[in-house]
């Protein structure tokens, strides 16, 4: 790509790609700014005039946007704290030489194939349900009442779910990360009369906090929008205890059929979303540089 | 106090034996120098007296006190690694004090000591950046920076010339010597290069196969090497071997000379045809096609001889190396 003529043909071959995925982006964001400005219910039909902020307004002083931000931000921090610290353990543990390590690594990493929904209905029907599931079961042989843990820890239960989907991922990138530890580094920190406890913390962490990085950031993406696990499991319910930002809109503009409701909503998360960004990125991304 | 000795050391990789028993002692004090071509086992038995490797068998004693079983931290020994293993999430400053903050010496201390190796070593312009913006031979400055603060019994250096060029390792093969000088501590020092052996050491060790060739200084393995192998690794370029009639003239199953103890004329005892002439300027390497093969021959600087010259060589006869059919030294 050094003449002038080759930089040109190369921007003109991947012209077609850059423009569709621009599109592809542009369109429905343009879309859903556009109907966020307009009274548009599906139940009233006829006009939909502009109202400007109106949307937005009842968005914020919906009784439920508060505690889904609130939630949102909990189901996020939660898995990350607990996908993170656990793919950590679980990414030492599969360091260590073992009989049969490569069938185990598949095992751990198998969660992550399974679809949310059906994850979400086997965690709820199998494990969590107070009557079949493996937890009440086990309450029962303890001669403990069984807890319904769907009804009373609605946002836990959720978090235990999603935390379950992503730790594999977080302990995929934490292990190569911690096999690509130059292993003269770990002598050396024994040369110098660091313990177990002292190389983990010295040695290791700060190798690995490039990739708790990429995990984090990569995570909060997709965490932020997590959606399946609570329509199949809870409903956003009991009341509101487990509506996050997705779930709000979905029920504005779907249960609701308020589309300018929704599209404000929408808008809203985006806003949230790169707010969240930059303030993960002011303080973890300086590890990504060199 | 820096004695070490290996009473019947031995090492195991499950049923491969690659280290058979062996005894050394190595006085305090002493530069030592592990050599031999690679996979000899000479890293194995620096890891081995580290103690980043367990023992098969045998015992370790260092000052008389028996270290088998010790971990490394507490045998008292640093090590510098081929890599250099710095730390790369921390400043200079901080990987030469990790192991004074290991030990738990107050603050106060770790900074006179840090700014003490500093000045030993020369790197106080860049105390305070990270290992990645070092060139090699300031790294290898800072690993040598983390084992002095130590103030170990003993150095362990693995390989640690062999990622630096040329120039360079010349230049830190002979601080490295300065500092055996300064703080006269016991070092021990693997290496695949005999130039490196020849020039730093007090004593070589030469292993093949996880055997102890030989152990003696420089001149000593030079001028009688104990076995054939000896003689052909120690020295370069290596030394010429005969077998056949040649040898059997010196009533030998095999005889060797060393390059410079053969005299190039007009006539002599042996013609060949050179192949390769290296000039160097200060000597003449001569790569000459003989009836006994290729002979290396070392000239003085302004021999004019070229590629398809034809010259005649004469061995000094009295510095033969004679050797029987075990490739033992008569």
């Amino acid at each position: 790509m050094a003449t002038q003529a080759s930089r040109a043909a190369g921007r003109l071959m991947i012209s077609p790609a850059v423009i569709l995925l621009l599109m592809w982006m542009i369109v429905p964001l343009g879309m859903t700014i556009y109907f966020s400005f307009l009274r548009y219910n599906l139940l009233i039909p006829g006009e939909n005039p502009f109202v400007g902020l109106e949307n937005y307004s009842y968005f914020f002083t919906d009784p439920n946007f508060w505690p889904s931000l609130v939630n949102t931000l909990f189901l996020v921090g939660g898995v990350l704290l607990i996908t993170t610290v656990g793919g950590v353990l679980l990414a030492l543990l599969l360091d260590q030489p073992m009989w049969g390590q490569g069938i185990v690594r598949i095992l751990v990493i198998a969660p992550f194939f399974v679809m949310p929904t059906v994850s979400a209905l086997v965690w709820k029907n199998m494990f969590m349900n107070p009557v079949n599931g493996v937890f009440a079961w086990i309450a029962n042989v303890f001669g403990l009442p069984a807890f319904d843990f769907l009804a009373h820890a609605p946002l836990l239960s959720i978090i235990l779910i999603v935390s379950w989907q992503w730790l594999p991922f977080a302990t995929l990138i934490l292990l190569t990360a911690l096999q690509s530890l130059d292993s003269e580094q770990l002598e050396a920190s024994e040369m110098d009369g660091a313990g177990p406890l002292a190389r983990f913390f010295y040695i290791m962490v700060p190798h690995l906090s490039r990739a708790a990085t990429v995990v984090i950031l990569i995570q909060t993406i997709f965490l932020l929008s997590v959606f399946a696990e609570i329509l199949v499991t809870t409903n956003g319910g009991p009341g509101n205890a487990s509506t996050n930002l997705t779930y709000l809109v979905y029920s504005q503009s779907l249960l609701q059929y308020d589309v300018g409701l929704g599209s404000a909503g929408g808008i809203v998360a985006v806003i949230l979303a790169n707010i969240v960004a930059i303030f993960l990125m002011r303080m973890i991304g300086k590890n990504l540089e060199t | 106090m820096g004695q070490i000795e290996l009473k019947g050391v031995a090492k195991r990789f499950g049923d491969a034996e690659v280290i058979p028993p062996l005894d050394l002692k190595i006085e305090d004090g002493e530069f030592v120098v592990f050599v031999g071509p690679s996979g000899c086992g000479k890293s194995t038995l620096l890891r081995l007296i580290a103690g980043l490797e367990d023992v098969s068998g045998g015992k370790i004693e260092i000052d008389g006190r028996d270290a088998t079983a010790e971990r490394p931290a507490q045998r008292g020994l640093a090590m510098v690694f081929q890599s250099y293993a710095l730390y790369p999430h921390m400043s200079v400053r901080k990987n030469i004090a990790f192991p004074l903050k290991m030990a738990k010496v107050p603050q106060a201390e770790i900074d006179a000591k840090v700014n003490n190796a500093a000045e030993i070593l020369n790197l106080a312009s860049y105390i305070d950046r990270r290992p990645g913006q070092l060139s090699g031979g300031q790294r290898q400055r800072v690993a040598i920076g983390r084992a002095i603060v130590r103030n170990p019994q003993a150095f362990l250096f693995d390989e640690p010339l062999s990622n630096l060029d040329a120039a360079l390792r010349v230049n830190m093969r002979l601080e490295i010597t300065e500092l055996h000088n300064t703080l006269k501590t016991t070092m021990i020092y693997v290496t695949h290069d005999q130039v490196e052996a020849m020039t730093m050491a007090d004593k070589i060790v030469v292993l093949q196969a996880g055997k102890i060739e030989q152990v003696g200084s420089p001149l000593d393995l030079y001028n009688h090497p104990k076995n054939r192998f000896v003689a052909g690794f120690i020295g370069s370029p290596k030394m010429n071997f005969m077998t056949g009639a040649e040898a059997a003239k010196h009533d030998a199953h095999e005889i060797g000379f060393r390059p410079e103890h053969i005299a190039v004329g007009e006539t002599g005892d042996w013609k060949g045809k050179v192949t390769v002439s290296e000039h160097l300027g200060s000597d003449t390497f001569l790569h000459v096609d003989t009836e006994f093969g290729i002979i290396n021959v070392r000239a003085n600087g302004n021999v004019d001889v070229h590629h398809g010259d034809t010259i005649w060589m004469t061995p000094d006869r009295s510095k033969v190396h004679r050797f029987d059919a075990a490739g033992n030294t008569l």
